[in-house]
């Protein structure tokens, strides 16, 4: 009984910690549904970062200050509240970048001195551009070769076949651990070890699966993971990489600039020691900050209970939405996160996505930064419902009966 | 009719529709009505990029006016064409060139002018009027 009421949300009073959900659009109270794209911002987090400009907005690391010295020991204690919500073994390990395309393009960028011709770099089927392209940019600098690793109608990565695809060649894997698109949650506790056996080390997107499921670095053992602030529940601009010290110790830097150094003279430059030699020029400091109140925020209401109640939202909206005439769902993955991507026979999903808006929902619409899954079910775009811990069933009622009244207007 | 005087017919149409509800239902209407472009033109040149639906444009002189006929896989987005092209179509290019679109702001579909929506209708009225710009420098 005790673990029952530790698990049960209080829905209405978490709510009330998100002003921009009392907004109205087009008339109608917001349902807000794209979470995914987006997490909306708690109070707390938003009244962290009026307080650092209201009280102690400053340069970090070199000023002597009060300010500086206040600023300095917060972005510092953002890292480390990263550090432990990934559970990475040094705060070092953590690096703030702008983002998870930040992080993957350091990444990338960095490994053009560990890839030359002929190696291969393995990536999903299910990616999201900013997971593809960096790679294909180190493939043309360095003659790599990248594979992709195909996944079946459901959604699912064909673990036969990446089996197949890894050799000796093997020096990169990259994938999501859940797709933007279709929400599967791939077996990365499955996918890193193989590609260890062949010495090749993993990055995975951490875009979507931070803000649901309790991610281990060390247990995982994945050489390099990503993170974006705005998608669970921070601002936007922020985000991490984590990296393995003996990864980031061998990985050049990304850019020069002021922090990034030990010692500069016109003759040569040293650089500075993690993590600073990924953060050249004055960082995101209020960012930083913010990005650990977030996760201060995201602990007080639990993982395990967010996991659970959204799943509860998923498996409601999925029953409900499979009665709608014409409903056609893609990403049926067994494991998956609280996203519905979907199409209603001879709707296109630009229109619903049009009148959706004008009922108030805000629902993603077309093809997610994901193409390759698009041309994969020969389907211009999907429409994505994506849930948070603060959505309900009573929104999830609004929205079905919103997609039949588009429904029966396009069809 | 002018351009002016087709654009204000249309205003006049939208006016008698109290909420968006209607309105959409009308657009979708007028997406069926659209004079459709061939089959044969439907190709790479005549595609306007939108970022989540497809559009197709085709134009040619008749005489000294210019007709346009168009596609689009998104039933609102064909709607917005037809308005358009009712709008442009049978006209003079160099009248097409002058005009204006504040119409489309009047009729309540402001949001669909927005440049950073992602539904290419910006660059739709600048497809046309580029034809326009190509036909009148055929005709000088």
């Amino acid at each position: 009984m005790c673990v029952m009421e530790k698990t049960m949300l209080d829905i209405a009073t978490i709510r009330k910690d998100f002003p921009i959900l009392n907004r109205k659009v087009n008339g109608n109270p917001l349902v807000y549904f794209d979470n995914a794209a987006t997490s909306q911002t708690p109070k707390q987090v938003i009244d962290t970062i009026v307080d650092y400009y209201s009280r102690y907005n400053a340069n970090i690391h070199r000023g002597v200050h009060a300010l500086a010295q206040e600023a300095t020991e917060a972005y510092e204690g953002g890292r480390k509240k990263i550090q432990q919500f990934f559970n990475a073994a040094h705060a070092h390990e953590i690096i703030f970048t702008s983002g998870t395309t930040h992080s993957i393009n350091l990444v990338a960028n960095g490994f053009t001195a560990f890839v030359g011709k002929g190696d291969e770099i393995l990536v999903s089927a299910m990616e999201h551009h900013s997971n593809i392209v960096p790679w294909q940019m180190l493939c043309e600098r360095t003659g790599a070769v990248l594979k992709v690793i195909p996944m079946d109608q459901d959604g699912v990565l064909v673990m036969e076949e990446y089996e197949n695809l890894l050799s000796d060649k093997t020096k990169l894997v990259v994938c999501n651990h859940v797709s933007n698109a279709l929400g599967t949650i791939n077996p990365i506790e499955e996918i890193i070890p193989m590609a260890h056996e062949v010495g090749a080390a993993v990055l995975v997107d951490g875009a979507q699966s931070s803000p649901h499921l309790k991610v281990d670095v060390q247990r995982l053992d994945v050489d390099f993971y990503t993170a974006s602030a705005h998608k669970l529940y921070g601002p936007t601009g922020i985000g991490m990489l984590y990296g393995k010290q003996e990864w980031l110790k061998k990985l050049p830097p990304y850019q020069g600039g002021g922090e990034m150094i030990a010692e500069v003279t016109f003759a040569k430059t040293t650089y500075a020691d993690l993590p600073y030699k990924f953060e050249a020029g004055t960082p995101n400091i209020c960012g930083g900050i913010a990005f650990g109140a977030a996760i201060d925020y995201l602990n007080s209401i639990g993982l395990e209970a967010i996991d659970r109640y959204e799943h509860e939202l998923l498996a409601y909206a999925t029953e409900k939405l499979s009665r709608i005439e014409g409903m056609q769902f893609y990403g049926k993955a067994k494991q998956k996160t609280a996203v519905i991507s979907f199409n209603i026979r001879g709707v296109h999903p630009y229109d619903m996505g049009t009148l959706l808006d004008k009922m108030g929902i805000a629902v993603r619409t077309g093809h997610h930064c994901a193409q390759p899954v698009m041309d994969f079910f020969q389907i211009p775009g999907t429409i994505r419902a994506s849930f948070s811990f603060y959505n309900t069933k009573e929104e999830i009622d609004r929205f079905a009966e919103a997609l039949e009244r588009a429904r029966q207007m396009l069809v | 009719m002018s351009i002016p005087e087709i654009q204000k017919e249309i205003v006049e149409e939208f006016s008698m529709f109290d909420d968006w509800m209607q309105r959409y239902e009308y657009m979708i209407e007028l997406g069926k009505s659209l004079p459709l472009i061939k089959e044969e033109y439907k190709t790479e040149d005549h595609i306007i990029k939108g970022c989540q639906s497809k559009v197709w444009v085709h134009a040619e002189l008749e005489g000294d006016e210019l007709v346009f006929t168009a596609d689009s896989d998104a039933i609102i987005t064909k709607g917005i064409i037809a308005i358009l092209i009712r709008a442009f179509s049978h006209q003079k290019p160099r009248d097409i060139i002058e005009a204006d679109t504040k119409f489309i702001d009047e009729i309540g579909l402001k949001e669909h002018l927005s440049p950073t929506r992602a539904n290419g209708l910006v660059s739709m009225i600048k497809q046309l009027k580029l034809y326009a710009v190509a036909y009148q420098t055929q005709l000088n």
